[in-house]
């Protein structure tokens, strides 16, 4: 992304700003200027309503009516237990810690595997298979894991006639399973999906690497280990570069629709508190601080992870 | 497959080729059977399937579920608009996109490294929920369709995938056609567009499955206009009575008797129709969606 940012800036010697160039080019500026002011007014006023968190935001008089209040709507967020922001923000990096680790895990690992499948007749049929999960809203998979994990669910008898528990387990009354769910969601869901960047990777390693290699008497193993693996490296890089500024981006729909009452003390994420305070609640001043702080820490994220990518000599996005 | 026959047997070989297959089989079990399960469940008889034990199959068979759901006028209404919104938002953003990717990729244009970054700082920055919805208020944008494809027109995303194809199309064309005088939509319509097929079909299919599963903005935004309803928030309301119940402790004992809450046939049968479209269109867009996101995947 940001690399395809610093190649569009390099100069070209081909373009000259002169009324000509301007006439020419003329139904081009135009297409740009419309594209211009769509951006302006759907993705950057947005931003200038980020002052709703320095105000008390009254809907009647506007964000210019509303009198300032400065910061005291974060430090109401900071501050007041009974809110509960910082378990909010830790579910949010949890949960989206967790997420971004087992399911680039799992993305790897099955592109790697499936890349091992040699006849396309076993190969493809299982790609397209994993892909199926991808299409699917979150509103199908939530009522479908739900459906699965219920204590009548198919995972409860497949536990119970392997001896595991004798009782049934619901899954959805326990803190303690709740972060698991999720991230057992984000996999059954992206894997397949996750992995086609990951197998394109894999497909475009040099194949007389391997041929040396296997001359040379490395097995499946070492194959996978020096040669596979170094070749995805960069690709996993700006994947994960890219992913940790999501991190806190993604929580919730799932959480949304698999949490209850039973299990918010862990379920509840930023989203969901900006959701309830903002949309339910009607302070949208509150709704906005809480906004504003998951993007600066997001922020902070990129930077940080790019700066350390930087450090350690890895590919990085700017 | 392995011809070379003089290579001695390895133990490990074998072992990882087991682990592979066991691997795969419970993947493909584990992706396959809650969509299959959930289908043999909707044309399963309604009081029968209360007995649970249906895995693959329906044990007695019955459409009744489908005639029910057919018959919820708010799944009607929300089928109607989803359809409606997915055809509309497909291709509004689809023309957007490609144009802007096609003034973007034209050499000459004046602002290309300009516009780009102002589109590119989006995917980084946004106002989030609460600005956003003072805005599409004010914009009178609250229960409307609008709301469902207007606000989401340009994405920066699609745009760099759009337009990193079209940079990779050779110019001559482009040029002879503008030595016989055709102007830039001629070239964008007749030269560009048809050259761009695959990446269009990608595309399409991102927005097109985006519009299509979408629910939060009709909660959001729609949620008094019940003829703006769409399928995947009414199916949502539909399970998650469902859900709710059973987060309560009492319901862990009593889990079977589901009397009053939407049979799970129903239910089944509502989430077959919000699915079925995209299981039955993705399988044959494969080919575009892998071009599409290794090309992204590659710039970004």
């Amino acid at each position: 992304m940001a690399k395809s940012a610093a190649t569009i800036s390099a100069p070209r010697k081909d373009r000259k700003f002169t009324w000509k160039e301007v006439k020419r080019q003329k139904v081009l500026l135009i297409i740009a200027l419309i594209v211009f002011l769509y951006g302006i007014l759907f993705y950057y006023l947005p931003l200038f309503g980020w002052a709703t968190a320095f105000i008390q935001y009254k809907p009647k008089f506007g964000i210019f009516g509303s009198s300032f209040i400065g910061f005291d709507k974060f430090k109401f967020l900071f501050t007041n237990e009974s809110i509960g922001f910082w378990r909010v923000m830790r579910n949010t990096f949890c949960m989206g810690a967790l997420n971004l680790v087992t399911s680039t895990f799992m993305a790897v690992v099955f592109a790697i595997l499936l890349n091992e499948i040699k006849p396309n007749l076993i190969k493809k049929p299982i790609q397209t298979v994993s892909y199926l999960p991808h299409f699917l809203s979150w509103i199908v998979v939530t009522g479908i894991l739900h459906s699965a994990l219920s204590s009548t669910g198919i995972v409860n008898e497949v536990l119970m006639a392997l001896g595991v528990t004798d009782q049934a387990i619901n899954f959805f009354a326990f803190p303690e399973y709740f972060w698991g769910i999720v991230a057992f969601a984000n996999v059954w869901k992206e894997t397949g999906w996750n992995a086609i960047i990951y197998l394109a990777a894999i497909t475009s390693i040099d194949p007389t690497l391997y041929e040396a290699a296997s001359i040379d008497g490395a097995g499946r193993w070492a194959k996978i280990k020096y040669i596979t693996l170094p070749g995805i490296k960069p690709t996993f890089m700006i994947l994960l570069l890219i992913n940790v500024g999501n991190v806190l981006n993604a929580g919730f729909e799932v959480q949304y629709l698999l949490g209850n009452g039973l299990v918010k003390k862990v379920s509840e994420t930023i989203d969901i508190f900006v959701l309830k305070w903002g949309i339910s609640q009607n302070d949208f001043s509150l709704g906005t601080a809480a906004g504003i702080f998951k993007s600066a820490i997001s922020i902070l994220l990129i930077v940080l992870c790019n700066a350390w990518a930087k450090h350690a000599g890895e590919e990085r996005l700017f | 497959m392995n011809q070379k026959t003089h290579k001695p047997i390895n133990g490990w070989d074998i072992a990882f080729k087991i682990f592979l297959a066991i691997f795969m089989v419970i993947f493909l079990v584990a992706t396959l059977y809650p969509v299959i399960n959930t289908i043999a469940l909707s044309f399963n008889d309604g009081t029968d399937a209360v007995r649970g034990g249906i895995y693959l199959w329906p044990r007695v068979f019955s459409v009744k579920s489908y005639s029910t759901v057919l018959q919820m006028e708010n799944l009607l209404t929300g089928f109607k608009i989803s359809v409606l919104r997915t055809v509309i938002g497909t291709l509004s953003s689809l023309a957007i996109n490609a144009l802007l990717a096609f003034v973007l990729s034209r050499k000459r244009f004046l602002f290309a490294s300009q516009l780009s970054f102002f589109y590119v700082i989006t995917m980084y920055v946004n106002g989030g929920l609460i600005p956003t919805f003072i805005l599409y208020r004010n914009l009178g944008l609250m229960n409307s369709f609008s709301v469902y494809w207007v606000t989401g027109l340009v994405s920066a995303w699609n745009m760099l995938v759009l337009r990193t194809y079209m940079k990779g199309l050779s110019e001559s064309l482009e040029e002879s056609a503008q030595l016989d005088g055709a102007g830039y939509f001629t070239i964008f319509v007749k030269i560009i567009s048809p050259l761009c097929k695959p990446v269009y079909a990608t595309i399409a299919l991102f927005v097109a499955v985006w519009q299509w599963n979408n629910w939060f903005d009709a909660m959001i935004y729609n949620r008094m206009a019940t003829d703006l309803t769409v399928l995947q928030y009414e199916l949502m309301k539909l399970l998650s009575s469902v859900m709710q119940q059973s987060g309560s402790a009492e319901s862990a004992k009593d889990a079977g008797g589901a009397n009053t809450i939407t049979p799970i046939t129903v239910r089944s049968a509502a989430s077959v129709v919000t699915m079925l479209p995209i299981i039955c269109v993705y399988p044959f867009l494969q080919r575009y969606f892998v071009t599409g996101l290794t090309i992204g995947g590659v710039k970004e």
